[in-house]
């Protein structure tokens, strides 16, 4: 059988760094989104199997190496590790790991750079670190996270992995060029 | 405009699509004659002042919300989520 290549959706891209600000593709592992069942309790068992606390609307919990996001009305993402299977009683586990692209933006100009692109409030008062969103990253639907004082994860769909890199380009210059 | 969803907070109005008014939680019954279905599918009262509205916040968590909205003013006056609504 034909050995396949697997490329992550920027094509492994170096770093980019423009003005103060960097971007940077992220490998997150496994992606599986978790829609709880109604009236299910899932909150101790995914704590119990995932050692991270079970994500409030608008929030994340876990490290850069295992996270839970908090993906819309009813659903958590898990990224990182592989989902233990004995959820499957309390929620409906869906592969994604190929369905999103991420990146982490950072550094000083960062919110800047966002505030062209994402119609919310990111500013460290309001957003802090573990708050997450479902909004929009210039015209496409995306998950905006703050994973550290200065920096952000950002996902799309994969198949807006090109036009996520134009439009984040186009920002990080246009801050820098105003300094 | 912005819209206060109650899952994700106060939002920019870019973020919802737009239903229309809020007559898809009241549908009749297969059989409740041609008068009932007519008034589903066409027939709005288009006045001024509180309308009840579907709006889907597609750009946020997904939900459905049912915005009571003055259209006169755009003053929001209440949203829940549409399945809060009690059939």
């Amino acid at each position: 059988m034909t050995e396949l290549i697997a490329k992550t959706p920027l094509d492994d891209m170096a770093p980019l760094t423009i003005g103060a600000c960097r971007l940077a593709e992220v490998d997150l592992g496994i992606l599986t989104s978790i829609a709880p069942y109604a009236a299910s309790k899932i909150a101790a068992p995914f704590k119990a199997a995932h050692g991270m606390a079970w994500p409030a609307p608008n929030r994340a919990t876990g490290k850069a190496d295992g996270r839970a996001i908090w993906f819309g009305r009813d659903m958590v993402l898990l990224a990182g590790p592989k989902p233990d299977p004995t959820l499957t009683k309390h929620a409906a586990l869906t592969d994604q790991s190929d369905a999103w692209a991420a990146v982490t933006l950072s550094g000083a100009d960062v919110e800047d750079v966002l505030a062209r692109l994402v119609p919310l409030d990111l500013s460290p008062g309001q957003f802090k670190r573990g708050h997450t969103a479902r909004s929009q990253i210039q015209h496409m639907t995306g998950s905006i996270t703050r994973v550290g004082t200065d920096a952000f994860l950002l996902m799309v769909f994969r198949s807006m992995a090109g036009t996520l890199l134009h439009d984040l380009e186009r920002a990080m210059a246009s801050v820098a060029v105003r300094g | 405009m912005r819209l206060p969803c109650p899952i994700c907070g106060e939002r920019d109005r870019r973020e919802f699509y737009y239903q229309g008014a809020a007559v898809m939680l009241e549908r009749p019954a297969p059989d409740a004659g041609e008068d009932a279905w007519d008034e589903y599918l066409h027939l709005r009262d288009n006045s001024p002042g509180d309308l009840d509205e579907l709006w889907s916040h597609d750009a946020g968590c997904g939900a459905w919300l049912k915005v009571t909205r003055n259209v006169s003013t755009h003053e929001i006056r209440s949203v829940i989520l549409a399945r809060e609504v009690r059939q």
